[in-house]
């Protein structure tokens, strides 16, 4: 009990001095712990909010949809179910606004029935949401009112239908954040959608039918029962119940959460490496008060004690700091993150992400900290007669132990942030190897220096270089902390821009940004006469002839589903091929095997090519039968070629490519893609469209290029704002590790201003070494991070890995700056004032 | 109450016992890969209450030899018996032990620990033995050191003189059966110095403490009741110093 008295007594009194040595250490603690409980709180408070908010946005018990209307066989089914139902149609299309005689890209939303049942159509009026079906009316979106200077009671055409507005749609019900940016919803009664004219053959439609169930009905164990979900999904109908909302919410952001969870995790090994390091310097300061205490009769696990309770005791009120301004972010990323997000989250503080915080802190700072500090058990007594006194370092198991266990403690706490074991286990041999080669850098470098320094060296830089490798050099310990350091920050840089170049790049260049469709073949050419009036090149115009296939390599499809062994997936089965036919290849196509065989009326054989994947989802090889369904026709042809298409251009692509002289006859429309030079032709030209062919959709793909990045933008400054913490963190550990050298030069330094050196001399002096001991850890923790980077990219997250080097190069020039600044201002005190009196100052 | 924590064994026992027993002592350490000896075959006693002086050139092996019979270090060869404990036999716990109990240390350069108050500083050996009345027992004697209106100052804050008194103060609270003092006017000047001198040897006086002195200034060695002497890590003479100058 006296001796528990005296250690805590001693551990108060010897940080009562040292508030400076360990801000360092508590800031790192303290951002680390910050970023994480942000993070995890701001995840936290989202999944809650899917799961409060999961039914409003379904609308329904029950939802079923796909891109073709119900077959009389499953709606017999569904006609089984009890409660109120409802159906939508929808679908993109322009609506042209005589008012403003602009014309304007639309989600069209036809709807018969009640719906949603669940969450509230917001309109103004409000009566406006119940009258606009029996009005024949529409409900149109606020915004593209306000933009059009449309009022309640004023027209808009859709395809050869006119609407009269019978309400603003104050918010677009069931959207989900990134989605609904891209065009403005209109409703309308589901029985006035064919007045308008715009449900062609191969038009792109979507049919949902909602379901209002009773409270006591069990949707799961209907969805099971005689396999009716199985029934629907081979017929590639979508059943979604609110608990596959939830699902698809979460998946939804999924990305967004492994992307902060990144940055959470390089935070959190940024401040274990900040405690380390920081604890480093510390413990190396208090040696020698230390070995008087060990000279006074004070054990060696008394002298741990002392140190693990004041260091533990600090630890854990940066731990709280932390979680108390990791909570408090929680009132400005809702706020940031609010034009991204499909409902408002609702700001709470989030008692697992605390506790979390406070486990995981407390252990990663108890671990981290225990490193450095097993050394004080080993700092001998004799060294307060002979400084220099090194006890001979036999085999430490405790040590061995503690490495043990902080890696697997660092692995568990990986493990639980990523949710997989694999991607774990990944990062942490990563985070070795990276220690390792640093290690093995900074040895061989003292090595070199040693060995090859040339003797004729100017005295300063011959000093500077020497001091990697003599006694008391920091070389290992500075090129690990900072080159670590360095590799997070530069993964996280070269991740983030990868994350927004891989969209941004949809919208470079010469790509086209208008897509037209639903035109019909005597539209054709009239269409291709507007658009070079404009002066726009027509980039692509082809035919497409909707068909599905009927069955392969000698078996019908309804053979193929019944049978266990087949291999082929049934989205490629099922789906409705959209065909064209042409006997060339894109520019964005490349032949991987076979060729494009003409078609030749003199043969019957008819030899299609295939995209490469879609060839593998059906498992189909060159020369292998498949017979399609084209719209009542049936056609058998061959697997003639495989392509591979380069799938980031803005085109329209093919699964399936026939030759000429097959489809011509078959009902078909056609798209035509070109690029207008600026908005205000685009305007005009879209205007002119729609005017003189109602029935055609013009995709604007500069808007939803615009949206997109205007999305982007706000999650890059999310990012930005989650990796500030990282960098913050990083800056600390880099300011500890150089304040350690400050104790290891500085008696050196202040001698050889005893001696007579000059402020330059000295100053050269330092230089040269921080300015090594920076470029090199800069640089290997640079070529370290391209490797980690491309790891992740690759492996991870599924990015076409490429390099900035621009952001590379300024990390670099930042960190050897930083280093060589850092370790200057170190030794400004040796440089300005007497020897005497900066003595006297580091004493104490 | 006591007077002093230091004078509750003033009456000592008046046999001449042997408190420090040196028996063929040698140390060698491993510089590179050759052996280097720095004492070798050392043996002499030293008896309660004795003051003895261990001189010798810079080299011979002195601040060595005392970090050995602190029970500091270990020898590589011999017998050191300190307060009737076999030092080789004891692990480095019970050496701390011995050393909080036992012994009290005065350095050179002083070695206060710099983030504690003086008197902090000369209350750490009782407080580690958990005695009650530490700060009143190390105020009593930061009083007798005449820096009673220094005791809440930091060793940055004090002249080396002064850091040298409250080292003395430490050493003699736990009241030592022995003491050892390393060149411990070797950092102040003359006038300083031999102040702190005095004050050793009052303080040694009243407590009748047993003193071994490392030190090449012959002066001081000359105030001592025996000499011991060594060069090249051997004892080359070990005599009674007939000419010894009164305390």
């Amino acid at each position: 009990m006296r001796k528990l008295s005296f250690i805590l007594k001693m551990a108060f009194r010897d940080c009562r001095k040292n508030r400076g040595r360990l801000f360092l250490f508590m800031s790192s603690i303290v951002l680390g712990i910050t970023a994480l409980v942000a993070i995890n709180s701001f995840n936290y408070n989202l999944v809650k909010d899917i799961d409060k908010q999961s039914k409003s946005l379904l609308g329904a018990d029950l939802q079923v949809n796909a891109n073709k209307a119900i077959t009389e066989d499953l709606k017999v089914i569904l006609d089984s179910l009890p409660g109120e139902r409802a159906e939508e149609q929808e679908l993109f299309s322009m609506a042209y606004i005589p008012k403003s005689d602009g014309s304007q890209f639309v989600r069209i939303k036809a709807i018969n029935g009640d719906f949603p049942f669940y969450g509230n159509l917001n309109t103004e009026p409000p009566i406006a949401k119940n009258a606009y079906q029996p009005n024949k009316s529409a409900l149109v979106d606020d915004g593209l009112m306000l933009e059009h200077g449309l009022a309640v009671g004023d027209s808009i055409h859709l395809g050869l239908a006119k609407f009269v507005i019978e309400g603003r749609l104050k918010s677009a019900f069931g959207s989900i954040g990134l989605g609904s940016g891209f065009a403005p919803v209109i409703y309308i009664g589901l029985d006035q959608l064919e007045k308008t004219s715009l449900v062609k053959p191969g038009s792109m439609m979507e049919y949902s039918y909602f379901f209002k169930l009773p409270a006591d009905f069990d949707t799961d164990e209907w969805e099971d029962q005689k396999d009716r979900k199985q029934k629907f999904r081979s017929e590639s109908y979508r059943l979604t119940t609110i608990n596959d909302q939830k699902r698809s919410l979460d998946r939804a952001f999924s990305g967004l959460n492994s992307f902060l969870n990144l940055i959470a995790l390089v935070s959190l090994i940024l401040g274990c490496i900040g405690v380390a390091s920081s604890v480093f310097i510390y413990i190396k300061s208090k040696i020698s008060s230390i070995a008087v205490l060990r000279c006074l009769g004070t054990k060696a696990s008394d002298a741990f004690w002392i140190y693990f309770i004041q260091i533990s005791v600090l630890g854990f009120l940066s731990v709280l700091t932390g979680v108390i301004l990791g909570s408090l972010t929680q009132i400005v990323l809702p706020i940031i993150l609010k034009d991204v997000l499909p409902y408002a989250v609702e700001l709470s503080i989030s008692p697992r992400a605390i506790l979390e915080g406070l486990i995981i802190g407390s252990v990663i700072t108890a671990l981290f900290s225990i490193i450095p500090l097993l050394t004080i058990r080993k700092i001998s007594p004799l060294q307060t007669l002979r400084v220099s006194f090194e006890e001979s370092s036999g085999r430490d198991f405790l040590r061995w132990l503690v490495y043990v266990l902080v890696i697997s403690s660092l692995y568990g706490f990986l493990w639980f942030l990523t949710e997989d074991a694999q991607s774990a286990f990944s990062f942490l041999v990563g985070l070795l190897i990276s220690f390792v080669v640093l290690s093995l850098i900074a040895t061989s470098i003292m090595w070199f220096v040693r060995r090859f320094t040339p003797k004729k060296l100017n005295f300063v830089f011959r000093q500077g270089l020497a001091n990697l490798y003599r006694p008391n050099n920091q070389t290992k310990t500075l090129i690990i902390s900072i080159g670590l350091g360095t590799c997070i920050l530069t993964i996280l840089f070269i991740v983030q821009g990868l994350l927004l170049n891989n969209v941004a790049s949809m919208d470079a260049g010469n790509q086209p940004n208008m897509i037209l469709y639903g035109i019909e073949t005597d539209q054709r050419d009239s269409l291709a006469d507007i658009t070079r009036r404009f002066d726009m090149p027509v980039k692509q115009q082809v035919p497409i002839v909707t068909m599905r296939l009927a069955g392969w390599k000698g078996k019908s499809k309804t053979e193929w589903m019944a049978d266990t062994t087949r291999t082929a997936n049934r989205w490629a089965i099922n789906r409705e091929a959209r065909v064209s036919y042409r006997d060339t290849l894109e520019d964005d196509e490349k032949m991987l095997s076979g060729d494009l065989i003409p078609f030749n009326p003199g043969r019957d054989s008819i030899f299609i090519s295939l995209e490469e994947g879609f060839a593998d989802a059906l498992d189909v090889e060159i020369g292998d039968e498949l017979i399609w369904n084209v719209q009542g026709a049936m056609i058998t042809s061959y697997v003639g070629s495989l392509r591979e298409i380069e799938f980031r251009s803005m085109r329209t692509r093919f699964f399936i490519l026939f030759p000429e002289g097959v489809l011509e006859e078959a009902p078909q429309f056609h798209v035509l893609v070109t690029k207008s030079p600026n908005n205000s032709v685009m305007a005009e030209y879209r205007k002119e469209v729609v005017k003189r062919f109602p029935n055609i959709s013009v995709v604007d793909l500069a808007s939803i290029l615009t949206t997109l990045n205007d999305i982007l933008s706000k999650i890059s400054y999310v990012i930005k704002f989650m990796a500030g913490f990282s960098i913050l963190t990083g800056l600390i550990v880099l300011l500890s590790s150089l304040l350690l050298s400050k104790y290891q030069r500085i008696q050196e330094s202040v001698l050889l201003r005893t001696l007579g050196a000059s402020h330059k001399q000295i100053f050269t002096i330092n230089a040269t070494e921080y300015l090594m001991i920076g470029v090199l850890s800069a640089l290997t923790g640079i070529v370290l991070a391209i490797f980690g980077s491309y790891m992740i990219a690759t492996y991870q997250l599924d990015l076409q890995f490429s390099l900035n080097w621009t952001p590379i190069v300024l990390i670099f020039i930042l960190i050897v700056s930083l280093t060589v600044g850092i370790g200057l201002l170190n030794s400004r005190d040796v440089i300005n004032k007497s020897p005497l009196e900066v003595l006297r100052k580091e004493v104490s | 109450m006591k007077l002093f924590g230091f004078m509750r064994d003033n009456i000592k026992n008046e046999i001449m016992e042997e408190i420090l027993k040196i028996e063929n002592v040698s140390k060698s350490y491993i510089s590179g890969e050759r052996e280097l000896l720095v004492l070798d075959d050392i043996t002499f006693n030293v008896n309660a209450g004795d003051i003895i002086s261990i001189v010798g050139p810079s080299g011979s092996g002195k601040t060595t030899l005392l970090g050995l019979c602190a029970g500091l270090d270990k020898s590589t060869g011999g017998v050191i018996t300190l307060c009737d404990k076999d030092l080789a036999k004891l692990n480095e716990n019970e050496r701390a032990e011995l050393r909080n109990k036992k012994v009290g240390f005065i350095f050179q350069n002083f070695q206060l620990i710099p983030t504690l108050t003086a008197l902090e500083n000369v209350m750490i050996p009782l407080e580690l033995q958990g005695v009650d009345g530490a700060e009143e027992d190390a105020k009593k004697l930061l009083d007798r050191v005449g820096l009673l209106d220094r005791a809440s100052h930091y060793p940055s804050q004090l002249s080396g003189g002064e850091q040298q008194r409250v080292s003395i103060a430490r050493a003699f609270i736990n009241s030592p059966d022995i003491l050892f003092a390393d060149e411990p006017t070797g950092n102040l000047d003359d006038t300083t110095g031999q102040k702190i001198e005095q004050l050793l040897f009052d303080l040694n006086q009243e407590s009748n403490t047993t003193l071994v002195l490392v030190t090449h200034d012959l002066e001081l060695a000359n105030r001592t009741h025996r000499i011991v002497r060594l060069k090249g890590g051997r004892v080359i003479s070990d005599k009674v110093n007939n000419q010894k100058v009164n305390a």
